[in-house]
């Protein structure tokens, strides 16, 4: 057994070992979070295959009564400037420059699994439908642009001229087409000539991806880029070049757009909750803290005044018996004083009574 | 009596209503323009750049600075700084005009502007952000609005219809608290769902806590910018009491700014280091971003924190203008200046004559309908007949 083999073997098994366990778990999960998409539509896009013809650009402007543009589709010269969408083109093919000679990719609404545009428009406009289109309703759009802001491919675009009834404009899919009958396949993808596009259930676009890496090895890098980018998007790419030398970012991720704010969005009950308690709570404490202050200013002043309502007694009782005293020490001084005074005149009598007596006595 | 005189006309002509004359002369002017030609015919939004300067600075800056009205009430009502008080009613007025205006801003920025109301009325993206910014900014308005209009009723003199608002002021400003968390949060939460848009340095998954705390001292400083400014040039409608406390609630406020813009500055490294992003200081963006953690965020933390301690008013007051400038620039670069930083720089947007122009216009709108009110109501002043009541 080669070496090779035998790790892919063991790998095998040991996915398989893995798998009943994780699976539960995933299906519970997704059951709770995902619809699944297993079997939605989507579009394989093979950038090995693709010429750069423009046929696509074309058709997607006839189905879609899209204006004239500029430059004509059979002009290939346009394709040596870099373009995006607008509000009259839903696709562009761009032309990249690699070491190996020119690429060609597409560009479009990727139809993502769990929209970007969806989950931040705030009158739900976008809606992700059963065919896998992302559908837009322009009879509640409100034109805040959010979506434009939230896509990270970078695909609806905005009629700014218009001034009464201004649209996001972006691909389709031809969902409303194929729904009406009017196409069986998205018109770009009936037009192509290299079948650079396929249309079918998107699990088995990937198994077709998959052999295709499998029977020319070395042509591609063997990636899909959209089975994972930013959760998963029902248009997915296949490529011979590194996928950033044809303009998808790699950078993006395998968070969905709704995982990336679920952080922000599960704050709100939090902060709906707890914020009026705790609040509340700070101003309870404060109230009461005024309160026992107020109390205790209160109980301050009123043992203040006893305090001085006894002292003005006790200055009362002692000025009375200060007074009282003085009083009686006038009194004793005044008796004193009458008592000398009778007892001088007692004697001055007597004197007196005594010279009378000698004068007599000597006047005999 | 009634004969206007000459006299009577060239007291109007001062310089200030010159200029605002002017400047709404050309306002309405651009109104015309943009409600007749579409976005396209006054604006230069492209596909690329969806946000313009109207929510840069209308919105995210316009309810940044209009945070003094939840602060203050919320220090003065439910933390019990009494002494706040006197600010109460000017942060009110500004908060309300200030979200009015936002609103007002709104309807030159949307595509459809009378369907404004259909994300509440008609049918609700409840996944999205800008839903709860909506919702939030849609009730607060109504909140500031109940706690403004005691000061009307003072002014019109109906008592009875006073009291029973006023009695309600701590709920309102709960409500208040509760609702400027969340849309101060989500308006930051609203570009945590562009990771690849938004340079590494400014996106994070603590964007929302980070426009939330900014916006505090957003809060803070323009209690203290504004009630200098109203100092200088409606000193003659403040009573006793307003000045009494004045240098209180600028020492006060000036110290708590210092605090909030500290653990603004701990939480934003926090974050520089939880996302691993400490390499990127090292580019060009991270120069800017250097520049706009030091000169607007450390810088005026220190200088208010030298300011309290000094009681240096003048200091203050100067540090309250940069730290507006800092949010303000923190705004600017989220949503125009890191945002779309991989697009080539000729694919860049620059904001058009005419958006400047309305933008000028509505702040302009602001200045004269406060002026008018705070002239009028007893705004910086107690209502003689209601001493002491609120
Ligand atoms: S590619 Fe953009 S516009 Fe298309 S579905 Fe995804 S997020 Fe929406
Ligand atoms: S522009 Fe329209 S579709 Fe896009 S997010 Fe706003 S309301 Fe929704």
């Amino acid at each position: 057994m080669k070496r090779r083999s035998f790790l892919g073997l063991m790998g095998a098994a040991g996915a398989g070992l893995a798998a009943p366990a994780v699976a539960p778990v995933a299906a519970r999960a997704a059951a709770k979070d995902f619809r699944g998409y297993h079997d939605t539509p989507g579009v394989l896009f093979d950038g090995t295959r693709c010429i750069g013809c423009r046929k696509c650009e074309l058709a997607c402007n006839q189905v879609n009564n899209l204006p004239e543009p500029e430059v004509p589709f059979d002009n290939l010269e346009i394709l040596n400037t870099r373009r995006r969408t607008d509000s009259a083109t839903f696709t562009v093919v761009n032309k990249f420059d690699t070491p190996g000679g020119p690429v060609y990719r597409k560009n479009q609404c990727n139809h993502c699994l769990e929209p970007a545009c969806a989950s931040s428009c705030f009158v739900s406009a976008f809606q992700k439908k059963s065919d896998s289109a992302v559908d837009y309703d322009e009879t509640v759009c409100v034109g805040c642009r959010y979506c434009m802001i939230a896509c990270p491919f970078e695909i609806p675009t905005y009629e700014y001229h218009k001034a009464f009834t201004p649209r996001v404009m972006k691909c389709t899919l031809c969902g409303p087409q194929m729904r009406s009958g009017e196409l069986r396949l998205p018109g770009c993808v009936q037009a192509c000539p290299m079948e650079a596009m396929i249309y079918g259930p998107r699990h088995e676009l990937i198994n077709l991806a998959r052999r295709r890496f499998a029977a020319f090895p070395g042509r591609y890098v063997e990636q899909i880029y959209g089975e994972h980018e930013m959760g998963g998007t029902s248009w997915m790419y296949i490529s011979g070049v590194p996928f950033t030398q044809v303009g998808l970012r790699e950078d993006l991720g395998t968070k969905s757009a709704p995982e990336l704010t679920a952080g922000a969005l599960a704050a709100v009950p939090v902060v709906v909750g707890v914020w009026p308690v705790l609040l509340g709570g700070i101003y309870a404490i404060n109230k009461r803290k005024e309160k026992i202050a107020a109390q205790e200013q209160q109980e301050a002043v009123a043992a203040a005044l006893a305090k001085a309502k006894a002292e003005a007694e006790e200055n009362l009782t002692t000025s009375l018996s200060k007074a009282e005293e003085a009083a009686n020490r006038r009194l004793d001084n005044e008796v004193k004083k009458a008592v000398k005074e009778a007892l001088a005149k007692k004697e001055e009598e007597l004197k007196a009574a005594d010279a009378t007596k000698t004068d007599e006595e000597e006047g005999k | 009596m009634s004969t206007v005189t000459n006299d009577d006309f060239k007291s109007y002509l001062t310089p200030f209503n010159i200029v605002t004359g002017l400047i709404i002369i050309a306002g309405l002017i651009v109104t015309v323009i943009r409600f007749t030609g579409g976005l396209g015919a006054v604006t230069n939004l492209d596909d690329n750049y969806p946000w313009g300067i109207w929510i840069s600075f209308d919105l995210l800056c316009g309810v940044a600075l209009a945070a003094g009205g939840y602060t203050t009430a919320a220090a003065c009502y439910v933390f019990g700084f009494k002494k706040y008080h006197s600010a109460v009613r000017p942060a009110v007025l500004t908060a309300f005009l200030g979200y009015a205006l936002v609103v007002m801003a709104l309807h030159y920025d949307v595509g459809r502007p009378w369907r404004l109301p259909y994300p509440i009325f008609v049918q609700q993206g409840t996944t999205s952000l800008l839903f709860e910014v909506g919702l939030c900014v849609f009730l607060y308005l109504t909140v500031l609005f109940m706690e403004f209009l005691p000061t009307l009723f003072e002014w019109t003199g109906w008592r009875k219809l006073r009291d029973a608002l006023v009695k309600m002021t701590l709920v309102l400003v709960i409500f208040g608290v509760v609702l400027s968390t969340l849309h101060q949060s989500s308006l930051g939460a609203l570009y945590t769902i562009a990771p690849s848009k938004l340079h590494p340095l400014w996106y994070s998954a603590y964007l929302p806590v980070f426009f939330f705390v900014s916006s505090i001292a957003a809060g803070l400083s323009m209690v203290i910018f504004e009630g200098s400014l109203s100092h200088k040039y409606l000193h003659r409608m403040m009573d006793e009491e307003y000045n009494r406390n004045h240098n209180d609630v600028v020492l006060g406020f000036a110290k708590g700014c210092s605090w909030v813009l500290f653990g603004y500055f701990a939480l934003k490294m926090v974050g520089l280091t939880y996302d691993n992003n400490w390499h990127y200081l090292a580019s060009g963006f991270g120069a800017w971003f250097l520049v706009e953690m030091l000169c607007f965020v450390a810088l005026p933390a220190f200088l208010y924190a030298v300011g309290a301690r000094d009681k240096n008013f003048a200091l203050i007051k100067w540090t309250a203008i940069l730290t507006v400038l800092g949010i303000v620039l923190n705004r600017f670069n989220v949503s125009l200046v890191a945002f779309n930083y991989h697009l080539p720089s000729e694919a860049k947007y620059f904001p058009a004559f005419m958006e400047i122009i309305i933008s000028v216009f509505i702040v302009t709108v602001g200045v004269v309908v406060f002026r008018f009110v705070s002239t009028r109501m007893p705004v910086f002043f107690e209502h003689p007949d209601y001493k002491g009541q609120h």
